[in-house]
């Protein structure tokens, strides 16, 4: 049993446990699954400066808040105490891409060649961590919801905008990491 | 006589951003105790357990999917979507009812040109970080704090589009 929980989870036993939190947060509280919204609400605490989009009552939205420090505190359960044992198994096609960028260690679930502390004053560190969480941030709030309110919670609903966000997600998404990030990674 | 008023318009601007914006609405009317909030944060746990034993927050997946090297991302979110869609269908089949006793609301989300342009930002900045919002969390949870900087980040990316969002083309 500790066996398979140490090993990484297949897609079809994690899709469809993910794919539960929908009715999930629906039966405990009438809340629709979404997670870029606790963005919003940090904004709405602590620096609201009188923007109306920031002037709302967050209060009643602490479920998310503390939704998202769940979400935190399983990723440190989950690497202390079901870490994988085995290293990480890519396409190899991948592997050799990223070896000509110096991207060799392939032990943690971030790449810690290119996202560490030390490579945030190098420029692509530095695109890659603060110009890609200002994307994140910004691009998710402007589409009115991330992969968890658009592509799952909307998809779910039957929501139309919400296919067509994914889409774009998906666009977006091909071009950075087919043509942008390469030069990115070159610099 | 005039603060309720005003309470009442806030309420009803934000009504209207969140269907315009098709953010999340939270339709419960329920006023509840702030430890009545831990049940989401147990939700939260296990989905963040989930992010990180299916590596779903691994970058390498991540690159993996968008360059269409491995169908393991591809099955995550589709098989999710598809127990999402059948819940949802049952929700409202058998009129579920939340475990306090309120009838489970679904509001239409509206369209507008910012789920292109900012779907569109949104995924490049996805294929650059890795990560969305969620997985964001789980990744500083396992230890790696310097996305926290990339957290802060994404927090400013929100509060400049609150900023501008009336010049922005909706």
């Amino acid at each position: 049993m500790l066996e398979i929980i140490k090993q990484p989870w297949p897609w079809y036993v994690a899709g469809p446990l993910i794919g539960l939190t929908v009715p999930a947060l629906l039966i405990l509280g009438n809340k629709s699954f979404g997670i870029s919204s606790s963005l919003r609400h940090v904004c709405a605490m602590c620096v609201p400066a009188k923007i109306p989009f920031f002037q709302y009552d967050w209060k009643k939205e602490l479920w998310n808040m503390f939704f998202v420090l769940g979400i935190f505190l399983g990723g440190m359960i989950a690497v202390t105490f079901m870490a994988n044992t085995e290293p990480v198994e890519l396409n190899p096609s991948l592997v050799k891409e990223l070896s000509i960028y110096g991207v060799t260690d392939f032990s943690s679930l971030v790449p810690v060649d290119l996202v560490s502390w030390k490579k945030l004053l190098t420029l692509p560190g530095f695109i890659m961590m603060v110009g890609g969480g200002f994307l994140v941030g910004f691009g998710a709030r402007y589409a009115g919801g991330c992969t968890s309110g658009h592509a799952i919670m909307g998809l779910a609903t039957l929501q139309w905008p919400s296919l067509v966000a994914t889409i774009c997600f998906m666009i977006g998404g091909f071009v950075m990491a087919n043509w942008i990030l390469p030069f990115i990674l070159s610099l | 006589m005039e603060n309720s008023k005003q309470v009442n318009f806030i309420q009803q601007r934000e009504h209207d951003i969140r269907t315009t914006d098709s953010i999340c609405i939270n339709e419960s009317q329920k006023q509840h105790k702030w430890y009545y909030n831990l049940k989401y944060l147990a939700v939260g746990l296990l989905f963040g357990v989930l992010f990180v034993k299916a590596e779903v927050i691994s970058w390498f997946r991540i690159q993996e999917m968008f360059r269409l090297q491995s169908f393991h991302m591809y099955g995550i979110i589709g098989s999710a979507v598809l127990v999402g869609m059948i819940s949802v269908w049952l929700i409202k089949r058998y009129r579920i009812k939340t475990i306090s006793g309120e009838a489970i609301i679904f509001t239409d989300k509206k369209f507008n040109k910012g789920q292109i342009y900012g779907g569109l930002l949104f995924g490049l900045g996805w294929g650059l970080t890795g990560a969305c919002p969620g997985p964001l969390f789980a990744q500083i949870g396992m230890g790696a704090t310097v996305v926290i900087v990339t957290l802060i980040s994404a927090v400013a990316g929100t509060w400049v589009y609150g900023r501008f969002r009336d010049q922005l083309p909706h």
